[in-house]
């Protein structure tokens, strides 16, 4: 069965379970004098065999899910005769996919070698017989389950707190997800650059002043060695975030102060949905206006001026990362002005001082490490946005500060390495992950910072 | 400037004052000036970015067809028995269709018009003919009208006809041939329904959203049954039963954390936990929708955590008052008072994950498929990958299908989005 109808019929069974639970407590109640001689309320001893019936079912079916492809890849390849055993991951990988195109009727079974077709044959057989296998498993897991919980029911089991034990347990279990969420990124990025610095050593990484990610097919062939040195790639990251910043800053923070202390009710109803709806808009579809729109313009403007521009222009990219980000730079700033006691401002009026005198001098020092805090956050977003500069920036690693030039990101450079057919040993997939490992490290410094400054702001006048 | 104290004798403190007053007031209204000028910046750019996008993409809503009288005449067609499956995929199509483009234009002739004359047909139109023969045989020997997509070229000439700053691919000849046709109402534009019933395709006129649409409901479906339900147990743990300890505090860093992790990061998690380490298929929503899953979950903690704060400790209360215990008091009373507020922000949480497409590019929902999906197994592609793959694409027609797909984008997230705002209006209670 597919384990999409195999849900439904898990949840069935629960119900059911629940049915006969509440069925049996009733009727082991009714000789005693009724169910205020249970224990607990007929409920619970019914939640009970529910739950019993449908968590080590539904853990199992998970668990089925997640290894079963790489059994049955595993079982597949390993049936092959010794001269077709693949001796790399690359050939693993390659010959995996023809079994499949067999097994999937892409590829006519006719074209590939016969152990080949047996293999596609076994595949399917052995999906076939894994998905039987798990139906059966799970429904009889879940029977068994709910079945031994019916029996459990006693009068003098306190099943309430049975119940409530088991539930939070899961409770912390979905919390603990967060953490495992975590160590997930971690170790989903340590190995693969652990295996990265292996081949290309970290100095030359971290130092080095060229990035042309290539492998060679043959050891002779021109650039056959590839640079990883990932300074290219930091400045442009950095050029196209200061421009971000340059634009979002400013007017992200005198929008905040006006909103908050000159705009009336009304004003402040219509104008901060609306700044809000630019947080809301997905990056693609600043990525398309980027580079559809303001990337022509201005190249088109920098030729009228004289200027020479690139077609995928820093510029361009930073200047729609920079609108992205206003909403985000003004809504903090906002609650960190609100957050201001009244009585800073009242003072300060009352010895005379206009508001913007009292916005400069008394309000904005108050809230400054605030809105430092803010602006960290800000500059960790604009560091790991990867739409806009995917589709505006290019893929030249050009080392330059010239906002017309085209320049590279990380995000642009994990995303053009990962996406497509990739073999898993190469340097050049296993440097993707190493950028991720030095994007996690520092946008996660930066909003450790940042939480840290905002927190330790937000407690002085609470 | 202000004069030094000793040269005013008497009243000096309020005449500086008083002089100082019209050069303070100034700087106050250049203050306010910024502050609108900042908020204008910030509306013309939403401005800007609404306008372009409806004004590159309205036409991505218009198809150009072409009606046409075709004769299915069986000479014509070297296709002696319609029921003949061999026969039926050998026969000749294009030469009825040609027919009546010709009867159309009675002053085409020669080899090289009549090529020029099949360039205002899409390549589709052949094999809608023969899905008409195939599905019902009795056609053959009769005359229909029929309506055939225009191809691309004419779709983007006749649809921006008169703009010269697109560059137009039609011959002269062509050109004259489409204008004139328009004016009999052979071509014809009206409401783009391939758009909305279509996969995607190698060619635009016949690429639809409704692959990238399923898909996306897909992906989205696994993602919101995973996530609300961990999310509210997550927020319910934190909020209601975790002890004061550094694990918990642990767990708050992390929740925290992974709020502002980079999206492109979890990607990376999903390429190499859930398809490398587990063996996943690739492009497929369950892996996507675990991977946005993820994302999300950050989000839904935070604000149901809120939702649960804003519950007033009086309910608590007069519920332990009459005896319930902990677990009680949360599922029969706090739980059903925060729903609201968990409610609207999963529904802002599920916006996010609507929209985002680094992450799935990375597990490879980038691929080009044109069947719709059908199950959560199925490769898929997203819509705003779909967006993304389309404004790649050097063809014009693509373009203006991305400006498209980029609307019913915004139109499903502005109405998730004031859903969420209705909800919370509608059900929130202030204590």
């Amino acid at each position: 069965m597919q384990p999409a109808n195999l849900f439904p019929l898990i949840v069935v069974l629960v119900a059911i379970a629940f049915a006969l639970g509440y069925a049996r407590s009733r009727a082991l109640a009714a000789p005693l004098g009724g169910i205020r001689n249970l224990k607990s309320l007929p409920f619970y001893y019914a939640a009970r065999a529910a739950m019993w019936c449908g968590l080590p079912a539904l853990v199992v079916l998970a668990c089925w899910l997640g290894f079963e492809g790489k059994v049955i890849q595993t079982l597949v390849v390993g049936g092959l005769p010794p001269e077709l055993q693949p001796d790399s991951a690359g050939k693993a990988s390659l010959v995996l996919s023809q079994i499949s195109n067999v097994a999937s009727g892409a590829l006519s079974a006719d074209f590939v070698p016969p152990a080949v077709a047996e293999a596609a044959t076994r595949l399917t057989e052995l999906r076939q017989s894994s998905q039987l296998l798990m139906t059966l498993l799970v429904v009889a897991i879940a029977v068994l389950g709910g079945f031994l919980a019916w029996l459990r029911i006693a009068p003098h089991i306190n099943a309430r707190e049975k119940f409530e034990t088991t539930l939070r347990r899961i409770f912390f279990a979905c919390a603990a997800v967060a953490i495992l969420t975590t160590v997930g990124i971690v170790f989903s990025v340590i190995f693969e650059t652990i295996r990265f610095f292996g081949k290309v050593p970290i100095t030359e990484f971290l130092f080095g002043s060229s990035w042309s990610p290539q492998t060679a097919i043959r050891a002779d062939q021109v650039g056959a060695e590839g640079a990883f040195g990932m300074i290219p790639l930091f400045v442009g990251t950095l050029l196209i975030s200061v421009i971000a910043m340059v634009v979002a800053v400013p007017v992200g923070l005198l929008s905040a102060i006006y909103l908050s202390e000159y705009a009336s009710k009304r004003m402040r109803g219509i104008v901060k949905p609306l700044l809000e709806m630019l947080a809301g808009v997905p990056t693609v579809v600043y990525g398309f206006f980027a580079a559809l729109t303001v990337a022509p313009f201005i190249s088109d403007l920098a030729k009228v001026l004289g200027l020479e521009a690139s077609a995928e222009s820093a510029l361009a990219a930073g200047l729609v990362m920079g609108i992205m980000i206003i909403p985000f730079v003004s809504s903090l700033s906002d609650d960190v002005i609100n957050a201001v006691p009244q009585s800073l401002r009242d003072g300060s009026l009352a010895l005379g001082a206009t508001q913007s005198e009292t916005m400069k001098k008394v309000i904005f020092p108050a809230a400054l490490p605030g809105i430092m805090g803010g602006i960290l956050l800000a500059v960790s977003r604009a560091i790991g946005e990867t739409m806009i500069v995917v589709m505006a920036a290019g893929l030249a690693a050009n080392l330059t500060a010239n906002p017309l030039d085209a320049v590279t990101t990380v995000t642009v450079q994990i995303v053009t390495l990962l996406v497509g057919d990739q073999e898993f040993d190469s340097a050049k997939t296993l440097a993707a992950f190493a950028l991720g490992m030095m994007l996690f490290i520092v946008t996660l410094a930066l909003n450790i910072i940042a939480l840290h400054v905002v927190r330790k702001y937000r407690e002085q006048y609470d | 400037m202000t004069k030094p104290i000793s040269q005013t004798p008497s009243g000096s403190q309020a005449e500086r004052v008083r002089q100082s007053l019209k050069r303070r007031y100034r700087k106050e209204m250049r203050f306010r000036a910024y502050g609108i000028a900042a908020i204008a910046v910030a509306l013309f750019a939403l401005v800007v970015l609404f306008a372009d996008i409806i004004g590159k993409g309205y036409t991505g809503f218009l198809k150009t067809t072409v009606t046409l009288e075709v004769t299915f005449d069986s000479e014509l067609m070297y296709l002696d028995d319609p029921t003949d499956a061999v026969a039926l995929r050998n026969a000749d199509y294009l030469a009825p269709l040609m027919a009546a483009l010709k009867r159309q234009l009675p002053e085409v002739s020669g080899r090289q018009q009549e090529r020029a004359l099949k360039g205002l047909l899409s390549s589709y139109a052949a094999s809608d003919l023969r899905d008409a023969v195939e599905a019902d045989p009795s056609v053959m020997g009769t005359t229909r009208k029929m309506t055939f997509l225009a191809s691309d070229d004419v779709d983007v000439f006749v649809k921006h006809r008169g703009d010269t700053s697109y560059s137009i691919k039609l011959s002269e000849q062509q050109q004259q041939w489409t204008l004139s046709l328009l004016e009999r109402s052979v071509i014809e534009t009206s409401f783009n329904d391939v758009f909305f019933s279509h996969g995607d395709s190698r060619e635009p006129g016949n690429a639809g959203v409704l692959g990238a649409m399923v898909g996306s409901l897909l992906t989205m479906m696994v993602t919101l049954f995973l996530s609300f339900p961990i999310g509210v147990a997550a927020a319910i743990y934190l909020e209601e039963f975790a002890p004061q300890n550094r694990f918990t505090d642990f767990i708050e860093v992390n929740i925290n954390n992974l709020a502002a992790v980079p999206s492109i990061i979890f990607g990376l998690l999903g390429l190499a936990i859930f398809i490398n380490l587990f063996g996943m298929p690739r492009s497929v929503p369950v892996v996507g929708g675990l991977v946005l899953m993820l994302m999300t979950l950050p989000t839904i903690i935070i604000s149901s955590r809120a939702a649960i704060k804003s519950v007033p400790p009086s309910i608590r209360e007069a519920a332990e008052g009459i005896g319930a215990s902990k677990m009680q008091v949360v599922l029969h009373h706090v739980l059903p008072l925060a729903l609201p507020g968990m409610l609207t922000g999963s529904i802002i949480g599920m916006a996010q994950a609507l929209g985002e497409t680094a992450p799935l590019l990375l597990i490879g929902m980038v691929a080009f498929i044109v069947d719709v999906p059908s199950g959560f197994f199925d490769s898929a592609t997203v819509l705003p990958v779909q967006i993304f793959l389309w404004a790649g694409s050097p063809e014009l027609g693509f373009i203006e299908r991305a400006s498209a797909a980029i609307m019913v984008l915004l139109a499903f997230l502005i109405s998730m989005n004031a859903l969420a705002i209705w909800l919370r209006k509608r059900l929130e209670r202030r204590w």
